[in-house]
């Protein structure tokens, strides 16, 4: 079963990409993501995939690309970070409210200012109101799964939504794994032809996109999009079934790692995921009670699900990897919080806001995290709940 | 999903609305009253017509018709009074003043 290799997360994303061959790249280098159009390109170059791919001389040229190519029929992707993304940001409120298809690989990465390369969150989660569906990924394994999976979420006749599939800049981009790929056969078998209902170059049904919408239909517009993304949590978990059908592996959500009688749990997104399990772990042979919830979809957010995962845990801490300056919390915590509301008994709960920037997080963190919900849990009450980890005070 | 403009009105819910509100026919633009932006009036002088139909073609838009290999007057429905007509117009056969009435 599967083909065992070792690859970096963009290699894994190039190649998830090759085997599924789409009509059409629209791409702009940008560190950590550029290694995918890289590669891409490569195989364009040698004939592995017949591809159109177009250089474009920014990210906005980019996903524009990409809508033009999407609205005419064809599968489109991209891939981007950072700036990138955020150079893209007209347009992603384009695609999604045009209800475009197309794939993003997200390598995630700071934004500037101060001018930075490195990860963290503050890119796409950024861009989380734009109405992309985000799927976020632990390890190189799951950015080249969450790959697999997009195409058929997003192309769904129910979502025709755009899909970002996110992973950690450098963290899992760069880092060599070893990682299991399906057969090339079987991704044609299980990702399928893109076939739109209607799209531009169908003779037989002209028609026009990017109407403009004046205010007696904008809302109607809006409400229609946002029916979409309700919808598209059952078709996420729909392909994830059929996913694990084919490759044993699971999908959902999110993870739970060792929550049943978890009294004290975190909640992160991505690569931090892995480190976390560690702790957990280790404080499992100590005998604390302790678990993870590793959000895997950001977008649609899963409200009623982590509100039932999180409901029996006395203390809880969100981990953001961006800041949302709210002057209270990161964009994760303010909205794990909210789903929490309607519960009648809930989890006292706080924010870290960690790892901006490229800050490593280390074991040792997450320990002190789980040190500061045991007090937290023995006080009865969370205290100051905008809280910093690992920043020197 | 593939109603017609026409199927599509200011009661229509949002569920029956197109994807992405596509339109599925050409020349919908037709039925857009964009004559109401305006604040200048062009209006033709016919006797002082030559019919060389210098201003039909600098119209950005498809407010002077044209038949039988002549121009008629105006379309205000369509008008924006750009004043484009009134600048190419060799013979001074169109006036442009301020629209007062804002008829269409």
């Amino acid at each position: 079963m599967g083909i065992r290799e070792r690859l970096s997360g963009n290699e894994a994303i190039a190649i998830a990409l090759k085997q599924i061959n789409p009509d059409v790249m629209g791409a702009f280098p940008i560190t950590p993501s550029t290694e995918i159009p890289q590669y891409f390109s490569q195989y364009v170059a040698n004939g592995e995939v017949d591809t159109e791919f177009i250089a474009v001389e920014s990210e906005h040229s980019a996903m524009s690309t990409c809508i033009g190519a999407s609205a005419a029929g064809a599968r489109a992707v991209t891939a981007t970070s950072s700036a990138g993304l955020a150079l893209m940001w007209e347009l992603l409120s384009v695609a999604a409210s045009a209800r475009l298809p197309i794939t993003l690989a997200c390598v995630n990465r700071a934004l500037t200012g101060p001018i930075n390369i490195n990860c963290d969150h503050s890119d796409s989660m950024g861009a989380r109101d734009t109405g992309w569906i985000q799927l976020y990924s632990e390890s190189n394994q799951e950015a080249y799964d969450n790959m697999l999976q997009a195409m058929r979420i997003g192309e769904n006749s129910k979502v025709m939504l755009p899909v970002m599939v996110c992973q950690d800049g450098f963290i899992t981009s760069h880092a060599i794994e070893n990682i299991e790929l399906l057969e090339t056969e079987k991704v044609k078998a299980f990702v399928g032809e893109y076939n739109p209902e209607n799209y531009m170059l169908k003779k037989e049904n002209p028609m026009s996109v990017g109407a403009y919408a004046t205010a007696a239909y904008y809302m109607e517009a809006k409400r229609a999009q946002a029916q979409a993304m309700i919808d598209a949590k059952e078709v996420i978990l729909k392909v994830a079934a059929e996913f694990e059908k084919v490759t044993g592996r699971k999908y959902g959500l999110f993870e739970e790692y060792m929550m049943d009688d978890a009294e004290e749990a975190i909640v992160a997104i991505g690569s931090t995921a892995g480190t976390a399990k560690e702790a957990v772990n280790m404080m499992r042979k100590e005998g604390r009670k302790v678990g993870l919830i590793k959000l895997r979809v950001f977008r649609p957010f899963p409200m009623k699900e982590l509100a039932a995962a999180l409901s029996h845990v006395k203390a809880a801490a969100v981990l953001d990897k961006a800041e949302s300056f709210s002057a209270c919390g990161g964009p994760l915590f303010a909205e794990v919080r909210s789903a929490l509301y309607d519960c009648g008994t809930r989890p006292l709960m706080v924010n870290y806001i960690y790892g901006l920037g490229g800050r490593d997080v280390m074991v040792e963190n997450i320990l002190y995290v789980f040190e500061s919900l045991k007090e937290i849990a023995a006080a009865g009450k969370a205290g100051e709940t905008y809280r910093y980890l690992g920043v020197r005070e | 999903m593939s109603l017609k403009a026409k199927d599509i009105n200011e009661s229509t819910p949002w569920r029956d609305m197109t994807l992405g509100c596509a339109i599925f026919e050409p020349m919908t633009s037709a039925a857009v009253n964009t004559g109401n932006w305006r604040t200048m009036k062009p209006s033709f002088i016919e006797e002082k017509c030559k019919q060389c139909l210098l201003c039909v073609p600098v119209c950005p838009d498809c407010a002077i018709p044209v038949k039988e290999g002549k121009r008629t007057d105006f379309d205000f429905f369509f008008c924006k009074g750009c004043g484009i007509c009134y600048k190419v117009c060799p013979f001074d056969a169109i006036e442009f003043k301020k629209d007062d009435k804002r008829e269409v």
